[in-house]
């Protein structure tokens, strides 16, 4: 039974190694500095880059935080401090059905909300459906965190005459910070490589833009783009741009192993 | 929102040191120290902005809802129920029937299923029953690594690397030996419902392997304990003690996988083949209704076939949110006691 057991491990390691073999293998030839600075050449001619999809990548990711962090945390600091009721249950249920909703579904929301709106594809409309997707994760694990703040520490603050505000943002919240923010950055994470939602949100674009309500290029979309194109050069390119998506999120899971590691919520 | 609301209290915030200071002083004072000092203001407008916050994460569950069924009135009025009953898919004569991308849909999820279940099993029972203690974190953490990749680089090395092994190697060997089944014929292109199941698979084992181990954990040492004393084996051990206890769990999570598996789209886009046909060879391509989405969408010229594709987001939406509702509830179950009720 071991050895079947040890079996399905091998089985399952496999195409791990295998995709992070691949990526390297055919990924890293194609990573230059004209790959990190450039915009995309048309067919046919070599060189050119993703500096552009890389710095969208990273504008619509910032406009998702932006809207999707504090709104998320506010909802786990409700959950944990005000929801230990029905209500709160209602929007425990809720949060974790809204993980579930499939990612293309969300861009049709977003769509619907913003592009049809603005009569354009932009970065901002990227920004709201992976602002949507992050909202119930940071929510759940925020709840989680600030639940393992012993109650104790908060009527010790109440004792002191401190506000119920104030020691929730400068006691509870202060005190699982490193706990919030692996739970942000795993959020973060979880959307830095979608594609399926900017598709019809932020729609990708061969050169720069610096506006918030035209098409945004973005790291996903460009290597889905490229893969599906017929050309070699482009393949390339696409396993570069996979790479380089790749080692952002690792770092960032990376990260969060370490925080969490060494974050004052470890020993309690 | 809970922005505005924070400058406010400034002013009525009682300093935390003075106030202990003033306890100290006045001890023999009967009046109630801090009357009328700390004002309920900032913190009854505190806590509504956090209410306010954890319901707009209801809002956003209706506002979601609004759009997709908004979106899709003209396409129910036009065809109703028999919108996915009909094959046709003909955006040329303003033809929509769903039932090719809803039979992709659930081929391409149970064929991952049918592969990744047993894998993760015995991942999950190898890390929790029979690995050494200090290689499990490492195993574990390995395993969700693999959720830690786009769904993009996996349709990326499924183009470039499976879909060839599988056009060579794979697709031939299972036409000559298991082609008198009907489920392993015609030509071997490579990309179809198979490749899609066998990526779909890669990509649901992450999450149905982590989720049974946390399952697994939650079983009362004693339980295994009482059926070795029984003289059984390791192996009727984790059969009888272990999976037995914990099937409501294991059930929810692979439940939890299928959810995912439903609405993958991109992986699944690149290999399926894209083509919108009921076929029962798993060598033909195939179409799902996450990827018809994905690929037709910003083309959609009309506002009927527009709102036909809304209307399939619609019915992937309420299938991943009733599967996945019901993958909750399984797994709490056994990791609560109860369901949704006994957090606190």
């Amino acid at each position: 039974m071991t050895g079947v057991a040890l079996l399905t491990v091998a089985l399952v390691l496999l195409p791990l190694f295998a995709i992070f073999a691949y990526l390297v293998y055919k990924g890293i030839g194609s990573i230059n500095w004209a790959f990190l600075t450039q915009t995309p050449k048309p067919v046919g001619e070599p060189g050119g880059g993703m500096a552009n999809a890389i710095v969208g990548s990273m504008v619509i990711l910032g406009i998702a935080s932006l809207m999707g962090v504090p709104m998320g945390i506010g909802a786990g600091i409700f959950l944990s401090e005000y929801g230990r009721n029905r209500y709160g249950d209602i929007v425990r249920f809720v949060s974790d059905v809204l993980n579930g909703v499939p990612s293309i579904v969300i861009g049709i929301v977003a769509y619907g909300l913003v592009v049809m709106r603005q009569k354009h594809f932009s970065a901002l409309a990227g920004g709201v459906a992976l602002a949507i997707m992050m909202i119930p994760t940071i929510a759940r694990t925020t709840e989680q965190m600030l639940l393992l703040v012993p109650q104790a520490i908060r009527e010790a603050a109440y004792g002191l005459g401190v506000s119920r505000w104030r020691t929730t943002l400068s006691i509870t919240l202060r005190t699982a910070t490193s706990g919030v923010i692996t739970g942000v950055m795993l959020a973060f994470a979880r959307v830095a490589g979608e594609t399926a939602p900017l598709l019809f949100t932020a729609f990708g674009n061969q050169f720069w833009n610096w506006k918030s309500d035209q098409p945004t290029a973005a790291l996903s979309l460009q290597i889905f783009t490229y893969a599906i194109s017929p050309f070699d050069e482009w393949h390339k390119q696409a396993w570069a741009g996979s790479l380089v998506l790749i080692i952002l999120i690792v770092s960032a899971v990376a990260a969060v192993r370490l925080a969490v590691k060494h974050g004052t919520l470890s020993g309690a | 929102m809970s922005n505005q609301a924070l400058p406010r209290p400034r002013f009525n915030a009682p300093d935390p040191e003075r106030g202990t200071k003033a306890a100290l002083k006045i001890e023999t004072s009967s009046a109630p120290l801090l009357q009328g000092r700390v004002s309920e203001v900032p913190d009854a407008v505190f806590g509504w902005a956090m209410r306010f916050c954890g319901f707009a994460v209801v809002a956003l569950l209706a506002l979601i809802v609004y759009q997709l069924v908004a979106g899709s009135q003209l396409s129910w009025h036009a065809f109703g129920l028999k919108f996915f009953g009909q094959s046709d898919w003909n955006p040329v004569e303003d033809q929509y029937g769903a039932l090719p991308f809803m039979y992709g849909t659930i081929v391409s999820s149970l064929l991952s299923l049918v592969i990744a279940v047993p894998l993760s099993l015995g991942v999950a029972v190898f890390i929790t029953e029979m690995c050494p203690v200090g290689f499990r974190g490492i195993l574990s953490f390995t395993t969700e690594l693999l959720a830690a990749i786009p769904s993009v680089v996996y349709g990326l090395w499924a183009i470039f690397v499976m879909v060839p092994l599988l056009r060579e190697y794979v697709q031939p060997f299972l036409g000559k030996t298991l082609g008198w089944t009907g489920l392993f014929t015609g030509p071997p292109y490579g990309i179809g419902m198979l490749a899609a199941g066998i990526i779909l698979a890669i990509m649901i084992i992450p999450i149905i392997s982590s989720i049974t181990r946390e399952v697994l954990t939650v079983v009362p040492q004693h339980q295994r304990e009482a059926v070795l004393a029984l003289g059984a084996t390791r192996w009727e051990m984790i059969r009888m003690g272990v999976l037995r206890n914990a099937r409501a769990g294991i059930v929810g999570a692979i439940i939890l996988g299928l959810g995912r598996a439903l609405g993958e789209t991109m992986a699944v886009t690149m290999v399926i083949g894209n083509r919108p046909e009921i076929a029962k060879s798993l060598f033909a391509p195939g179409y799902t209704m996450a990827s018809v989405l994905a690929n037709e969408f910003t083309e959609a010229t009309g506002d009927l076939y527009l709102s036909a594709l809304i209307e399939i987001g619609l019915a992937l939406f309420f299938v991943t949110i009733v599967v996945n509702a019901l993958a909750r509830i399984m797994v709490w179950s056994v990791t609560r006691g109860q369901p949704a009720r006994s957090l606190a």
